[in-house]
């Protein structure tokens, strides 16, 4: 009738986490009778009466409502198939890309190019893995010019930190613009000594994850480097106004709001209140 | 556009690099010579994160017809699928075929290697040298860091024992291959307008154009190779042969 491992320890996969029904399987981990069983490798998590497992390294999976970074690799008919770091490819449809008219016929090479990157949320992943993205809402668009880089999926939670806190505080001492995507890839633009500086930032906030009190050591890091001059980084130019991304007042079809469809295949929202991430 | 691409083109635009790099500044270079036991003599070189391995092997062989008295010289290269996502298997590409010929030439015209003193018999019987470029990571300008190892790599080389019939690749000599003047490639590619050396990766995604320019000990050019789609003109050129002697020295230094 309890936990049979500690909190915070290392498990791997079908080691017995808990015994009884005092505890609820979560993320990474199943219930097989009376036990609760790890299904992965990582560190547990027990939060209340459930119990995950936080995978320390592994690829992405798709969630709906991830923001992700992607490029852009072929143009079809109906929109544009992007690159999403994971074994899947995701698409953009014409209707989700843009809120201005498309005439038909036109050429979407216009829109988005092969070889360009988005910044882009998932709106739906069925069961086949198919994933379908959409650039309605804030900060989604086509990246501007600056470099990417990759890191472990699984550390993305922790290079944001809590309520962003990790990835504003690497940003207001380098004074680079950040885009963390969800699926382990990473945009930023500055100076290109603060780039560097960044770059090896978050190569060491991935490096050493597990670690407890890792804001205090990468504030110091960071102080160490820049001598603890808050460099606070340009704020990011819209190509576009506002305005035009507004859908259009069409009384043939009503306006859509952006967000993700709640059909029956996505489920009720918030299903498990644990599988949200930390968001900025 | 790509944004690696243009943020590379708008950085150089405010005479700026990814790295952080002067516009005429080499990445760390090291050569190591002697690593490959199996090869006559062999080179790593390690140009920042671009690592490039040759070997050299002599055999003996007929010459050719029109050449009866002198040796072979062959190089090739191969593009390892490890070293770069862009590099598949398969047979040779247009950019190893270009890395083998611009080494290649680079040799040949420079006479680094006298090919009349691999002669043994006339008409009969000569050394071939075989030059064989390797890629362990392809991180840019592998044309520099490539000819650096190759005349590393001959520099290292001695001759296997040969009575006559066969060679015996298991007893070396002590016997040098005779090297007698140091070639050595710089190229330096033009990006907006500048002229910038030792391109890493992402800069090579986002150049105009190229030349490697091989350089001997007293500023001698012995081969050109131009590359990509933008020409230069003579200006620029002219600017390109000055900055190469400038660099080629530089780098003579660390060999």
């Amino acid at each position: 009738m309890a936990l049979k491992v500690e909190n915070k320890s290392i498990v791997v996969p079908g080691e017995t986490l808990a015994e009884g029904m005092d505890f609820l399987p979560g993320e990474g981990a199943f219930r097989e009778g009376e036990i609760v069983i790890s299904s992965r490798l990582g560190l547990v998590n027990v939060d209340g009466r459930a119990i995950k497992i936080i995978p320390l390294a592994g690829t992405y999976l798709p969630k709906v409502g991830d923001r992700i970074i992607c490029k852009v690799f072929d143009l079809t008919y109906s929109g544009w198939r992007v690159k999403t770091n994971t074994a899947y490819a995701a698409m953009l449809s014409m209707k989700e890309a843009t809120s201005e008219y498309i005439e038909h016929g036109a050429d979407l090479n216009k829109y988005f190019t092969i070889g360009e990157y988005i910044v882009a949320k998932i709106i739906n992943v069925t069961g086949q893995n198919l994933i379908d993205i959409s650039l309605k809402g804030p900060g989604l668009n086509k990246l501007k010019p600056g470099r990417i880089i990759e890191v472990d999926p699984c550390k993305v939670p922790r290079i944001i930190g809590k309520q962003g806190s990790m990835v504003s505080m690497v940003k207001n001492s380098t004074g680079c613009n950040i885009i963390v995507g969800q699926n382990g890839l990473i945009w930023l633009r500055g100076e290109p000594e603060d780039e560097m500086l960044a770059i090896e930032c978050i190569k060491k906030i991935e490096k050493e994850s597990h670690k407890q009190g890792l804001t205090e050591e990468i504030e110091k890091f960071l102080k160490d480097k820049t001598g603890g001059v808050i460099k606070k980084p340009p704020v990011m130019e819209e190509d576009e106004p506002r305005e035009r991304r507004e859908p259009r007042r069409d009384s043939r079809s009503p306006p859509y709001r952006g967000g993700p469809r709640r059909d029956s295949r996505s489920g009720p929202r918030n299903f498990n209140r644990d599988n949200r991430r930390q968001r900025r | 556009m790509n944004p690696i691409i243009q943020h590379v083109r708008d950085l150089i635009k405010q005479g700026k690099r990814l790295d952080a790099r002067k516009m005429d500044e080499y990445r760390d270079l090291s050569v190591e010579t002697g690593v490959v036991k199996t090869a006559e003599g062999s080179a790593h070189v390690k140009l920042g994160k671009t690592e490039v391995i040759i070997g050299i092997k002599l055999s003996v062989g007929a010459p050719y017809p029109d050449t009866p008295d002198e040796g072979a010289l062959m190089v090739s290269a191969e593009l390892m699928p490890m070293s770069s996502p862009k590099f598949e298997s398969g047979p040779p590409s247009i950019k190893s075929i270009e890395l083998a010929r611009v080494i290649d030439r680079g040799i040949r015209e420079s006479h680094a290697i006298d090919q009349k003193k691999l002669c043994i018999t006339s008409r009969e019987k000569v050394w071939m040298v075989s030059i064989d470029i390797c890629t362990i990571n392809a991180d840019g300008n592998l044309f520099d860091a490539a000819g650096v190892a190759a005349i590393a790599a001959l520099k290292d080389t001695k001759y296997p024992a040969f009575d006559g019939e066969t060679v015996d690749y298991k007893e070396m000599t002590d016997k040098p291959l005779v090297i007698d003047k140091v070639p050595i490639p710089v190229t330096i590619s033009k990006l907006n307008d500048q002229l910038i050396v030792d391109l890493a990766d992402n800069e090579e995604a986002a150049e105009d154009g190229r030349v490697t320019a091989t350089i001997l000990e007293d500023g001698t050019i012995c081969s050109i190779q131009k590359g990509g789609p933008i020409p230069f003109t003579s200006e620029e050129l002219g600017k390109v042969i000055d900055l190469a002697i400038e660099k080629s020295k530089e780098i003579r230094a660390k060999l």
